[in-house]
């Protein structure tokens, strides 16, 4: 990526993160293998869920510093180095509720590393809540206009990424931006395809759905014993990809690693949240797989080939987040003979008792889970002589949804006090109260979105 | 169908749950082209609205990808509001494909299970 004009060698694309709770050190085998294969290059971290930009926003209002992926320092600590010495671009949405926030902090990383000063670039724009006006409060869902609004952002594409990077950023922190858009960005910057080229700006986006979600496209969450057994799934590789200028693209993996990529689990990952194949929307286009194909081209290469795009649409989605309650959640195990009966009974107790403290109308959610959760040893000796069995430990679990934290506190303290007062040999409470937020989604007009991107010291 | 048996659709097809908001969709993927036609044949609309009729979806489509010798299931309304409002431990209803899967479907006598 050195230079800004059109290139026709393919971009690989390495994915080091596929959401925020995803293992810090993944993208280390990528790093090595791009560096190895010598091409132009690229990093993508996604890790902003729907939820997730909700929360960070909870924390920036807390502390204005905060907001950005708590794990940022963890994901980039161990490749930073080597990507600004081999000249490999990092895209990431860690931005969340604060990219400049996001960008101080990896400057600070790259002293204390003893880099040169980086080219930390930001791209704005997401936020509608803080441009909050009259026009956007007219699009809002009606179900949040009775709430209290946390957050409402809009998906952007990946325009301002691509000019961030033909501009020279060593690093892309992102907000809110559609997750191909991740890899799309990079594609743009490097070939200079035409915004209008939809074809491409499809194949582009269906490289970053691929990548999107890290391992899930090399072995991750795909291994079912003796039906898809994954080879060393424990070390499983994340994803490259080696996009093509035509727009087709070769999937792999980081070189040494486990997993496994073969048209199983790329189609598995091809159809993962998509609703219609033929219309995938995005910001930058309107992908269609109807015509895709897969090839093996060797072990761990799959081929992509063969997606169209259509004009991209008029609006824009964006989440909207709102307080929404809390969730009150308590278990209790019971094991030995009658115990699926003292659970259920242990059930009913709790429901009687809300009702008595007047908590009646509360929908509650109840549980029986499993086969062993208390009987066993800390060992685990106990599993070797049980390993298949018909239950006789089971654990109750009790959830419901409150508007008020005092509520919750009820729930949790009358499964706490099922150990003195419910049926026999309860044990191994555990509670929790969880703040709620709600979503939904709405869509805006593109021109009322005032994206841009700047560079941030 | 003379011979024909009855198998779990995991035995001939893979497939993964995503989710957006309260909707639902599952992918089916045959292992064996030759097990395609059986699937676009058996694995309908209305078996998977019966399947899943506990879950109350208020709609259930198919999207058939015959490059792919894979299918699409869209269902809404079946995450109780999805992952911000379920009280479903899985509130995503990730593990949903597995339920999908157990679907008999009739295996022509002709034809092996994959699995």
């Amino acid at each position: 990526m050195a230079t800004h004009a059109a290139s026709r060698e393919p971009l690989n694309i390495g994915c080091g993160a596929g959401f925020s709770g995803d293992r810090w050190d993944a993208a280390v085998p990528v790093v090595r293998t791009l560096i190895a294969r010598g091409t132009p290059s690229v990093l993508m971290f996604e890790t902003l869920a729907e939820r997730t930009l909700a929360l960070a926003q909870l924390q920036r209002r807390q502390t204005p510093d905060a907001g950005w992926e708590p794990s940022l320092e963890r994901f980039l600590q161990p490749v930073l180095a080597d990507c600004v010495r081999h000249k490999i671009p990092i895209v990431g949405n860690f931005g969340a509720a604060n990219p400049p926030g996001a960008a101080a902090r990896i400057h600070e990383l790259a002293r204390a590393l003893g880099l040169p000063a980086l080219r930390v670039a930001i791209v704005e724009g997401d936020d509608l809540l803080a441009q909050r006006s009259e026009a956007l409060d007219r699009l809002l869902p009606a179900a949040s206009r009775e709430r209290k609004l946390v957050s409402v952002n809009v998906y952007l594409g990946a325009q301002q990424i691509a000019q961030a990077l033909r501009a020279g950023a060593d690093v892309v922190v992102t907000g809110r931006v559609a997750d191909p858009s991740l890899a799309l960005g990079p594609l743009l910057a490097h070939f200079d395809w035409d915004m209008t080229d939809w074809n491409r700006l499809a194949a582009g986006t269906m490289a970053g759905h691929i990548l999107e979600c890290g391992a899930q496209v090399t072995g991750g969450y795909f291994a079912d014993p003796g039906v898809k057994d994954v080879p060393d799934v424990a070390n499983v590789g994340f994803p490259i990809l080696e996009v093509h200028e035509d727009g087709r693209f070769v999937v792999s993996k980081a070189q040494d690693t486990g997993g496994c990529v073969d048209r199983r689990t790329v189609t598995e990952q091809l159809l993962y949240e998509i609703h219609d194949p033929a219309a995938y929307l995005t910001p930058d286009v309107v992908a269609d797989l109807s015509e895709a194909e897969l090839r093996l081209l060797g072990p761990d290469r799959v081929e992509v080939r063969g997606i169209l795009g259509h004009e991209r649409p008029a609006t824009l989605k964006a989440t909207v987040c709102y307080e929404g309650g809390w969730l009150a959640e308590g278990e209790i195990s019971y094991a030995g003979p009658n115990a699926v009966a003292r659970a259920k009974l242990a059930g009913d107790i709790v429901a009687q008792r809300l009702a008595h403290l007047g908590l009646g109308a509360l929908a509650l959610r109840r549980d029986l889970i499993g086969v062993g959760s208390i009987f066993a040893d800390d060992a685990g000796a106990w599993w070797a002589q049980h390993a298949s069995r018909e239950p006789e430990d089971v654990r109750l679990r009790i959830a419901a949804q409150v508007d008020e934290r005092a509520h919750a506190e009820l729930l949790t303290r009358e499964v706490t006090a099922l150990y003195t007062c419910g049926p026999a040999g309860g044990g191994g409470v555990r509670t929790s109260i969880t703040p709620r937020l709600a979503s939904d989604s709405c869509y805006v007009p593109r021109e009322d979105v005032r994206a841009g991107w700047r560079f941030v010291q | 169908m003379s011979g024909a048996r009855d198998i779990a659709l995991h035995r001939i097809a893979h497939g993964r749950t995503g989710d957006k908001g309260n909707r639902c969709s599952i992918s089916v993927i045959a292992f064996d082209p030759s097990h395609w036609s059986l699937l676009v044949e058996q694995v309908t609309e209305e078996r998977v609205l019966e399947l899943f009729s506990f879950r109350r979806p208020s709609s259930v489509r198919r999207y058939l990808l015959p490059r792919l010798h894979a299918m699409n299931f869209v269902l809404d309304d079946v995450l109780d509001g999805g992952v911000n409002g379920s009280l479903n431990l899985d509130s995503h209803g990730k593990s949903l494909s597995g339920l999908l899967l157990t679907l008999t479907v009739q295996l022509p006598s002709d034809l092996q299970e994959t699995t």
